[in-house]
């Protein structure tokens, strides 16, 4: 008679998170909170539970797989431990050779997307067609539909984007105000810089 | 120093400034494409490189890089122009600085990007080709089962029959007609189509002018209309008897 093994507990939510943890294996993306709890058919909450008793279990420095929270769902990565090995194994096409005029670009449409390449042109200050399909190719930016006045297509960052640069959503991103200088520190600074300049 | 022969290497163009400038009056090379910071510092530090500050050739390099920066902002703010050129000039200050403050964000927010990538470049996670979607089930509201039999009822009942009878167009066989303009042409060597088919409802009409068409198709009859849409005038042909004479006299 099968008979299960002593480790495995026959706690429900042992066995829930059992079940998560299969789904994750298969799945080729994030998967969230909701969609876990569609497929394993049984509610969020015990979802979330089982959740924390794998995230308990896949961690950093306790084992190879790593359950994150990235991308608005759920996921299994591989331990930095082993990145040296998987680097062996696997190119990174996605983010290999981002230039910085593509970083630039990915920062707009993060923060200000949807957004269209005349937008991503004006505040950039060059046109953005190349870099822009470049992004498109790596999966980085995708399609939002088209500009109510001028027609022209919009942009946003896709889930890959957000996996990629390990966010859990937008909302991880730093404030933008946060960042850089205000106008008017812009301006005493133009203005200190013509001060200083010999006559 | 000459600034035209300013070497660059830019990510849109290679070579000499003035083949530059040359590509960009021609419209080769679209000014949005080229960064003009880049030019710039390439000019600086040309001129770093000499000890004395030459400055006719600052002067010439002001005048070429403004030129550049105008058509390449003509290009980028297309529909900004009119909103820029009403602002006096403390106001466009305050626009330009604004806008440069706004790219310094960006641009800082791409630096976070870069950092963040750096920093997760030890993670490595699958990507597969085909996204899955777990579908949740659609549940269907409670049903009343009277309903769906009154439904059922409903679609087994014998549809009533429709009426064709607008759909019977009566066409009188084309030979009747042929009888009878062949009947005219024995009485008469030329009458009117239009005379003959007033009266006749539109089939009878487009079958009489079918018969038109059979005669003279086998040359019984010859047609004539003076413009689109004026009467038919149809005639019976005078050929065999004088063909006929002209044949006799040319053998005899």
């Amino acid at each position: 008679m099968d008979r299960p093994l002593r480790l495995i507990s026959s706690n429900p939510v042992d066995r829930l998170a059992r079940t998560i943890e299969a789904l994750l294996v298969v799945a080729s993306q994030p998967l969230s909170l909701e969609e876990l709890a569609a497929a394993a058919d049984d509610d969020t909450e015990r979802v979330e539970t089982a959740l924390g008793l794998i995230g308990d279990r896949y961690r950093e420095g306790r084992s190879g797989i790593v359950l994150e929270h990235v991308a608005g769902g759920w996921a299994f990565r591989a331990a930095t431990e082993a990145a040296e090995a998987c680097g062996r194994l696997f190119e990174r096409p996605i983010e290999r050779g981002l230039s910085p005029a593509a970083l630039e670009t990915l920062a707009i449409v993060a923060y200000l997307g949807p957004c269209t390449r005349p937008d991503i042109a004006r505040l950039r200050g060059v046109a953005a067609d190349g870099v822009v399909a470049s992004l498109l190719e790596r999966g980085l930016l995708a399609e939002a539909g088209r500009d109510d006045e001028g027609g022209a297509v919009r942009y946003r960052v896709t889930p890959l984007f957000e996996r990629v640069f390990g966010l859990e959503s937008l909302s991880a991103l730093p404030r933008l105000d946060d960042l850089g200088e205000d106008a008017e520190d812009l301006r005493e600074r133009l203005e200190a810089v013509a001060a200083q300049r010999p006559a | 120093m000459v600034v035209r022969e300013l070497e660059l290497d830019l990510d849109a163009f290679e070579g000499p400034f003035d083949l530059l400038l040359t590509l960009v009056l021609k419209q080769e090379l679209e000014p949005a494409e080229v960064d003009v910071a880049t030019i710039v510092l390439a000019f600086l530090e040309r001129l770093a490189e000499r000890d004395e500050l030459d400055l006719d050739a600052c002067g010439e390099f002001l005048v070429l890089v403004a030129a550049l920066l105008e058509l390449k902002a003509r290009g980028l703010f297309e529909f900004d122009d009119e909103t820029l050129d009403e602002l006096d000039p403390e106001e466009a200050a305050e626009e330009l600085a604004r806008r440069l403050a706004e790219y310094r964000r960006i641009r800082a927010a791409a630096a976070w990007l870069s950092e963040r990538l750096e920093e997760e470049s030890g993670r490595y996670f699958r990507l597969g080709p085909a996204p899955l979607a777990p579908r949740t089930a659609r549940r269907v509201a409670p049903q009343d089962p009277a309903l769906f039999a009154d439904a059922l009822r409903r679609l087994a009942a014998e549809p009533p029959s429709v009426s064709l009878a607008h759909m019977a167009l009566r066409f009188p066989p084309v030979a009747e007609f042929l009888g009878r303009f062949r009947a005219l042409l024995a009485r008469r060597r030329r009458f009117d189509f239009d005379t003959e088919v007033q009266g006749l409802s539109r089939a009878e009409a487009a079958v009489a002018f079918l018969a038109l068409l059979e005669l003279r198709k086998s040359g019984e009859i010859e047609l004539d209309q003076a413009s689109p849409f004026a009467p038919i005038r149809v005639a019976r042909p005078e050929r065999p008897e004088e063909e006929e004479k002209e044949w006799i006299a040319r053998s005899a």
